[in-house]
């Protein structure tokens, strides 16, 4: 325990390393760790807003979705409406069709039977007096009952 | 040691605690004697602690560190975060803080000297010419209180700059007790007796748990010495691996809490200085 000069050397040198340490250790490590948290801190507020801009471009997506859902839906109902639509038509046209084809059957058939009628009248003088002479057994001159079977010609039409 | 003459424990002892000077020490106070071996290893510690964060602060990078560098950072930043606490000063934390990480990482590197085995660097002085070495420089007293006149002499500096010469001799004179004139005395020794105490506390509280401990290292190689080949010899020797063992682990805290505690300690004074009473 003897005090001598060391003391002082110990002082001096003391007072040295604390300068150098300010002056060359000091501040440029500050300056990593200041420039370090500012790149952190940007890099935070940087996610941040990627965070919000994703929140924005998902509702953005759920809004498309859902328009188009909505036209698609839009789309279907026009569609259905076209091919109900389509359908009343050809079922129209199938009807006007099948009317037409039975109006024609109707007046081929109503022709033919007219034609079988006046056929029919023809034959029925021939018929009468055939039907006569086998009733009156004997022959019947048909040209001295012409006015007769002339109007029973006339009365079948 | 065991050649011719064998050193007896007090010989061995009083060996390792003699001081290489550059001339023989009279009295308790001789200022024309310097110890050499304290200087060496406090410049050549200081030197190099200051260098090897030099290094490193011209390679500091903002980007992702490397280990060293995450590791002197967060020594850094607790320094930072203490000053910043103690002295709220901004203008003076631009000196005080790298102050306060000097000291501590000086104090911490002269302190971990301990933690050396006891007779390597002595022994190898001697084998060099160096007869007499003591690798601990905080347990020298003449080196912890030149630190802590330094923080003395900062402290008056701040107290100056800060306070104003007027406003500072004012208060030597009417802190703690009153401005009575009859006070003016009374208030004067009391503040005298405070920064000498400070100092002096400072300085001792350092160089006695330093000193303390190197002893105490002498203490347990004395047990490893004892080895002469009796079972109680043996004993002996078992007994002084556990406790240099026990010792050096406890030390690793020691040296690390002492070097905090004079940086604190540095730290808290200098904001005394700023601060009016």
């Amino acid at each position: 325990m003897n005090l001598n000069a060391t003391l002082f050397a110990q002082l001096v040198v003391f007072f040295i390393l604390a300068w150098f340490t300010m002056k060359f250790v000091w501040p440029p490590i500050m300056k990593a760790l200041d420039e370090r948290a500012k790149k952190i801190a940007d890099g935070l507020s940087a996610a941040d807003k990627a965070k919000s801009d994703l929140a924005l471009a998902e509702k953005k997506v759920v809004d498309e979705l859902k328009k188009a859902r909505e036209s698609a839906t839009e789309l279907r109902a026009g569609a259905e409406k076209q091919g109900a639509q389509l359908i009343e038509e050809a079922r129209q046209e199938a009807a006007n069709i099948v009317a037409q084809a039975r109006k024609a059957a109707e007046g081929e058939a109503a022709v033919a039977a007219q034609r079988a009628k006046e056929a029919l009248r023809e034959q029925v003088a021939v018929l009468a007096v055939a039907g006569a002479e086998r009733i009156l057994r004997k022959e019947i001159n048909a040209q001295v009952h012409a006015d007769l079977l002339a109007n029973l010609k006339q009365e079948l039409k | 040691m065991a050649t011719e003459h064998a050193p007896t424990a007090s010989e061995y002892i009083v060996h390792h605690l003699t001081f290489l000077t550059n001339k023989k020490q009279v009295g308790l106070v001789d200022w024309s004697v310097f110890h050499l071996d304290t200087l060496f290893f406090s410049i050549g510690l200081g030197l190099l602690g200051v260098f090897i964060l030099a290094r490193l602060a011209t390679r500091a990078t903002s980007g992702v560190p490397g280990r060293f560098q995450a590791a002197v950072e967060i020594i850094i930043e607790m320094v930072n975060d203490q000053a910043k606490g103690i002295v709220h000063s901004p203008k003076s934390r631009e000196f005080v803080a790298p102050l306060a990480l000097t000291v501590f990482m000086w104090i911490f590197l002269m302190n971990a000297m301990d933690l050396l085995p006891l007779d390597v660097l002595p022994k190898l002085g001697e084998a060099a010419g160096v007869h007499y070495m003591r690798v601990v420089p905080t347990a020298d007293l003449n080196a912890t209180l030149g630190m802590s006149s330094a923080v003395l002499l900062l402290c008056l500096y701040y107290s100056v700059k800060i306070k104003g010469l007027g406003h500072w001799i004012h208060e030597l004179f009417t802190a703690p007790f009153g401005a009575h004139p009859l006070l003016w005395p009374i208030n004067f020794a009391m503040q005298l007796i405070e920064f000498l105490a400070k100092t002096v506390s400072h300085g001792m509280r350092l160089f006695g748990n330093m000193y303390a401990g190197e002893l105490i290292f002498m203490l347990i190689a004395l047990m490893g010495a004892a080895w002469a080949g009796t079972v109680g010899s043996g004993l002996l020797w078992v007994g002084g691996v556990i406790a240099g063992t026990i010792w050096a682990i406890f030390h690793i805290l020691i040296i690390t809490l002492q070097a905090f505690i004079f940086m604190m300690l540095t730290l808290v004074y200098i904001g005394q200085a700023h601060e009016s009473h």
